[in-house]
């Protein structure tokens, strides 16, 4: 990495830090390059954990800052000041504002856009008032001076006190010197940029006295968010409490004087250390490219273009890739098979190892879909998308942010509900989460495919609508309009904890940095394998002990039935291990859950042994065509042709066929409905950091599910 | 809540602005909403631009301290001009 063409910036000489692991927070405005800086600190070495008692990811990282030492960099949530708006950004005010905590940061790099300096400023100003040492990284600096803004480095360092490090993060450029900076024992400044009112001083001062702080300021925070404060003990709370009516302290009023405030004081300073010499051309441009991409015409149809290629690619190209990962798996398990015995390696290769393909076989297209989204988010484009959608997405109780998770729920409802994460508002995320499931995901293609051939006629209308197709098409549309209906509702029920608003930034549009998508996809198929895969290698490894043993001899007398029965219809080697698993699974715990299963799902038309596949199929709904096949006892090489009339030839009590198409759509009803996802649930409970929302979820769907295949039941037959 | 004041006075906000049309902010008259947008640079005396609208007229965009803003309708409202 290059720092040669870098300006020169006189830097006092200063001892290293003492401590042997120096904690060090980031901290900067949303897209003023904090992230890029991030990966440029610490690269892979980033792990996620929580922050105590607060229901938001910590995501810290190792930096190697010379070749002793080493620090913790802490990567805080993007925020335009010390006020916090939603619950991801309190993470901020509990850590700054509580020197005693053992996250507290030794240092705090801040990161401008040294285009838009001013508003970044903001932020910085409130930093340095509460007396931390810290370092300005002044990010895009190259980019600013092409667009013609000047800024005199030399001067802003000594306008701040502070280390001003001019850089360009996505790039990689002045990294090192900001290393150089952060390894070196730093003093906070002793310039204050804001003058507290007179009237405040007896207050503050009693605030200073009762938690023995020194910091002014730092006494002015708390009597601003006490009340949200984790680390405050209640007697405290309550002592804030008359304190501040006593003099009768108007939080609102008194942070937007200091705002104003800290925006004189802003101009002031920049007056003197920033020249703009021409307009913004990177603005101009962005702007002319907004007018194609979100025109009222060509905008949508543009992102329905890149909406259709996401699609492509994620059933296209990830189809190579998860075939391999079907086929390893297979063939570790048959490697395994032939050369050992035993339940334990049954359990094994049919439970663990086969729950752990059932993961491992979604990361392809989790991968890909998080590649474009990431490269989306890059580049800027997503913010147009989230724009474009907002006003149809309000109606529903949604908001334009959550478009990316309702689209990624096509391909897989895990990583979809990852990506509403992006959403700020409180309500706004857990109606999207929660209806998110709602969207035909790619795991109902095998069901769906299978209950379609056995049920809808291959017919054509006007020689190319194929009415399977259509059949099909109307499946995904159910479930989309399941979701927004979903939503609204929801919409009613829940209290929003926050007011939902739209104010961001629109950043101009960049070049997507590689680097930084990268880690993105390796940061989400990581939480989701651990995630997601404990749950459902556990789950699966239950299923198969139910499905794997019976009680008492009942196993043993089923296999010999079996072979009864196969001896005196002179069946072949595999057709009997067939018939054999069958019995066995007929007389399973399963089994026998599946019988008692029975008088609850006769009305929706389905017998016992859909109640096992019901069952089975709980952990992933793909799991169903195995159960199914095992069930009739179809065989190893099972397709859909000849699954198809295998089911065709079942016959009910009466000797009528038993898959009539009342029955096919009942079941294909409730799969789209059903919560038949394990790894839904597990990851629903991590986002939203409690079991009430995948136990909401499960009964919702389920519930739906059962009355939505009940009536298609009765309305057909 | 929010107060409608503008109603009486009859004083414009940055909701009525045409497009590339620009004006100086007076005061922001929602306190909540107000706090997030004087952060974001809307200070009383700054320069407002309305830049775009979203295809179905809501959000919209405006320039404000040379940069682009995006924000709905009701939020714009609550700016009003000089």
């Amino acid at each position: 990495m290059t720092v040669a063409i870098q300006p020169e910036i006189e830097q006092a000489e200063r001892p290293p830090v003492s401590q042997a692991i120096a904690k060090i927070a980031l901290i900067g405005n949303p897209n003023s390059g904090k992230t890029s800086l991030f990966n440029q600190l610490t690269g892979l070495n980033q792990k996620v954990g929580n922050f105590p008692g607060v229901t938001v990811d910590k995501k810290t990282g190792i930096s190697q800052l010379t070749s002793q030492l080493k620090a913790e960099i802490i990567d805080l949530p993007g925020t335009y000041s010390l006020y916090p708006k939603s619950l991801d950004e309190r993470v901020i005010t509990d850590l700054l504002y509580d020197p005693a905590s053992r996250h507290f940061p030794d240092l705090i790099i801040v990161t401008a856009d040294a285009s838009n300096l001013k508003r970044n400023l903001l932020l910085f100003t409130q930093l340095a008032d509460l007396q931390i040492p810290s370092v300005l990284a002044l990010n895009m600096v190259d980019v600013a001076e092409e667009q013609g803004v000047k800024i005199d480095i030399e001067a802003l360092q000594r306008e701040f006190g502070v280390p001003v490090i001019p850089m360009n993060a996505r790039k990689g450029l002045g990294v090192a010197a900001l290393k150089i900076v952060m390894s070196q024992q730093l003093e906070a400044t002793s310039t204050t940029f804001f003058e507290i009112p007179a009237e405040l001083k007896p207050l503050l001062d009693g605030i200073k006295d009762r938690f023995s702080l020194t910091n002014n300021y730092l006494a002015l925070q708390i009597a601003h968010h006490y009340k949200t404060l984790k680390f405050l003990k209640e007697e405290d709370v309550t002592w804030l409490d008359d304190q501040l009516a006593a003099i009768g302290f108007k939080s609102n009023a008194q942070q937007a004087n200091e705002t104003i405030a800290r925006y004189t004081r802003i101009n002031e300073l920049l007056l003197d250390t920033v020249r703009v010499e021409k307009a913004d051309k990177n603005e101009q441009f962005s702007n002319r490219l907004d007018q194609v991409l979100t025109h009222k015409v060509f905008g949508y149809l543009i992102f329905f273009v890149i909406l259709f290629l996401i699609f492509q690619a994620i059933f296209a190209w990830a189809s190579y890739p998860m075939d391999l990962i079907d086929q390893g798996i297979a063939a570790i398990n048959i490697l395994i098979q032939d050369n050992f015995d035993g339940p334990l390696v049954d359990m094994l290769t049919e439970g663990i190892i086969a729950g752990l393909g059932g993961v491992l076989v979604f990361v392809p297209q989790i991968a890909i879909l998080f590649a474009f989204i990431a490269i989306l988010e890059e580049t800027g484009y997503m913010a147009r998308v989230t724009f474009m959608m907002d006003k149809i997405m309000r109606k529903f109780g949604l908001n334009g942010k959550s478009v990316v998770p309702l689209i990624s729920g096509v391909a897989c409802a895990v990583p979809a509900v990852m990506s509403a994460r992006t959403i700020e508002n409180w309500k706004d995320r857990m109606i999207t989460i929660f209806v998110t499931p709602l969207m035909s995901c790619s795991a109902r293609i095998p069901v769906y495919t299978v209950l379609i051939a056995l049920v809808v006629p291959e017919k054509y209308y006007f020689g190319f609508m194929n009415l399977q197709g259509l059949v099909l098409m109307g499946l995904y549309l159910i479930g989309f309009l399941a979701a927004i209906f979903s939503a609204l509702l929801l919409k009613f029920i829940l209290k929003a904890r926050e007011r939902s608003y739209f104010i961001m930034e629109f950043p101009t549009y960049k070049m997507p940095r590689w680097k930084n998508v990268g880690i993105t996809i390796v940061e989400k198929v990581k939480a989701f394998l651990f995630e997601a895969g404990k749950v459902i290698v556990a789950v699966s490894v239950i299923l198969w002990v139910l499905a794997s043993y019976g009680p008492g001899d009942r196993f043993e007398q089923a296999r010999e039935k079996a072979l009864v029965e196969a001896r005196a219809e002179n069946l072949n080697e595999v057709q009997t291990e067939n018939r054999i698993a069958s019995h066995q699974l007929e007389d399973s715990y399963a089994g026998i859950i599946g019988r008692s299963m029975e008088p609850l799902i006769r009305p929706l038309g389905y017998d016992w042994k859909i109640g096992i596949a019901l069952l089975t199929s709980f952990a992933a709904r793909e799991v169903f065509v195995g159960t199914i096949s095992t069930i009739y006892s179809i065989g190893e090489e099972e397709n859909v042709t000849t699954i198809k009339e295998k089911l065709m030839n079942e016959k009910d009590a009466n000797g009528d066929p038993f898959f009539t198409p009342a029955r096919g759509f009942s079941l294909m009803i409730f799969y789209l409905f059903a919560m038949q996802c394990v790894s839904t649930l597990a990851i629903v409970r991590r986002e939203t950091k409690s079991w009430m929302w995948p136990l909401a979820q499960l009964i919702y769907m389920t519930g739906l599910a059962y009355v939505m295949a009940f009536i298609t039941y009765q309305a057909f037959s | 809540m929010r107060h409608k004041t503008w109603e009486h006075t009859g004083q414009r906000s940055v909701r009525e602005l045409k497009i590339g049309e620009s004006g100086v902010i007076c005061c922001l008259n929602d306190p909540e909403m107000g706090l997030k947008l004087l952060e974001m640079g809307c200070i009383p005396g700054t320069e407002v631009k309305m830049n775009s609208r979203a295809p179905l007229g809501d959000p919209i965009t405006i320039i404000v301290n040379n940069y682009t803003l995006s924000l709905r309708l009701d939020e714009a409202e609550t700016i009003l001009l000089k």
